[in-house]
């Protein structure tokens, strides 16, 4: 089924089956295109810091702004501290802003349509926000769930709410993107479906709407990867600096 | 806007599942391949966080900090270069500012020494003058004095001998002076 628009997340092996333990540990279409996301970010990072000019050329200038844009998020948003964190937050960033670009070229795959592995990256984040906490802060890293100046009336409550609140961080953080991404390829391929289907008389209305799609989608990719690791940026600071 | 995102998700599935009959609904949620995706993406993601930790961010911070210390170096010359300028500008001013100073200095020294040299050498020149004149003056009155004596004579004389020429007989000399002293006298106190 072409015209299916979920066609499009199917996931299916290529090359052989690789079998570890009893585990299908196959490569994948999504893998693959999420090793051509990194072999492009390494590519670009590659030609980007090949002369180190001092007045950059395109390429380095590009690699210059990302790193400038990551290094003031994480200032802004997690101070000083968080310096340490920086390569991490820097990769992420561009893994999931290439995948998602990689993701736009038509007959390719969005590796973060697939909820699994936005939810990985969600959760390691979680889990590694959640052990900086505690070995920052010990036991006193619970007080993230004790606002200040709540009555104590209100505090059970409160608590709860917190708790519940962070506890749905890697959910939100996860879906958040991979919503992103499933809505907007799939009314891409529904127009798409569109054009095809009304033919060369009614197709043009549909496929503006997916040129216009298009151009929204490249914004929502760029947006989300940036909303991904600014969120990255203030679990962290969480984490670092307590009550902020 | 996840709201949304949500929403409109369950939609189109709704949507497509009628409209085209699919069976599987989200294939995102078929867990045959997920422990397969979860490897490969630890692999993928992991190896690319070393590559970009440990080469690629530190050539762009080299590259950066670079740029900025080369800057920073570039502005500090730039303002040692711009402080001495105005130091020697300084400089400049104050030499032309004393230098000024002396000329004028000399310009007006020159200018009463002149004055007083003039003033001294009109002096000198108004004595001399005066002596001159004097001099001259009373050179005129003695020549004055010693030239209506000796005309007298030689009128008397030119006299005598014109009488003697047109007569030829001689005269008495002091008859012929008296008469001439006579009238020289008249004529001399007519011109003095």
């Amino acid at each position: 089924m072409v015209l299916n628009p979920m066609h499009q997340f199917e996931v299916y092996k290529i090359g052989p089956e690789i079998n570890i333990g009893g585990i299908n540990l196959s490569f994948t279409n999504a893998s693959f295109f999420m090793a051509i996301s990194a072999i492009l970010i390494l590519s670009l990072l590659f030609f980007g810091t090949k002369k180190k000019s001092l007045i950059p050329s395109k390429i380095q200038l590009i690699t210059e702004m990302s790193y400038a844009l990551i290094a003031k998020m994480i200032n802004d948003t997690a101070g000083s501290s968080a310096k340490a964190f920086f390569p991490f937050v820097f990769t992420l960033f561009m893994f999931v802003l290439f995948c998602n670009m990689v993701g736009m070229l038509p007959y390719s795959f969005t590796v973060t349509s697939q909820i699994i592995v936005t939810f990985v990256l969600a959760a390691t984040i979680f889990i590694g926000v959640t052990i900086i906490g505690f070995i920052k802060h010990g036991i006193k890293y619970l007080e993230l769930f004790v606002p200040k100046g709540v009555p104590i009336v209100l505090l059970p409550l409160i608590i709860v709410i917190e708790i519940i609140s962070y506890l749905a961080r890697p959910v939100s953080l996860s879906v958040r993107l991979f919503a992103n991404m499933l809505a907007g390829h799939t009314m891409l391929k529904v127009f798409g479906g569109f054009v095809i289907s009304l033919g060369l008389l009614g197709g043009w209305l549909p496929l503006s709407f997916a040129v216009a799609l298009t151009g929204l989608e490249i914004l929502v990719a760029f947006l989300q990867a940036y909303v991904f690791a600014i969120l990255t940026c203030i679990y962290l600071n969480d984490a670092l600096n307590l009550h902020h | 806007m996840k709201n949304f995102c949500f929403a409109l998700c369950i939609g189109l599935s709704i949507y497509v599942n009628q409209a085209f009959g699919s069976e599987t609904g989200m294939p995102q949620l078929n867990p045959e391949f997920w422990i397969a995706q979860i490897f490969w993406l630890i692999l993928i993601f992991s190896s690319l966080y070393l590559i970009i930790w440990k080469i690629f961010l530190p050539r762009i911070t080299y590259s950066i900090e670079n740029r900025k210390s080369r800057v920073v170096n570039d502005l500090d010359e730039a303002q040692k270069l711009k402080d001495n300028a105005e130091e020697k500008l300084e400089e400049y001013n104050e030499i032309i500012e004393k230098t000024k100073k002396e000329a004028k200095k000399i310009i007006d020294d020159s200018k009463k020494k002149l004055d007083k040299d003039i003033e001294n050498k009109k002096q000198k020149f108004n004595v001399e003058i005066e002596k001159e004149l004097m001099a001259t003056e009373k050179e005129i009155k003695d020549l004055k004095k010693t030239s209506t004596s000796s005309i007298a004579d030689i009128a008397a004389e030119t006299s005598a001998e014109i009488i003697r020429q047109i007569i030829n007989t001689e005269i008495n000399k002091s008859n012929v002076s008296a008469i001439v002293n006579d009238i020289s006298k008249r004529e001399i106190e007519k011109h003095i």
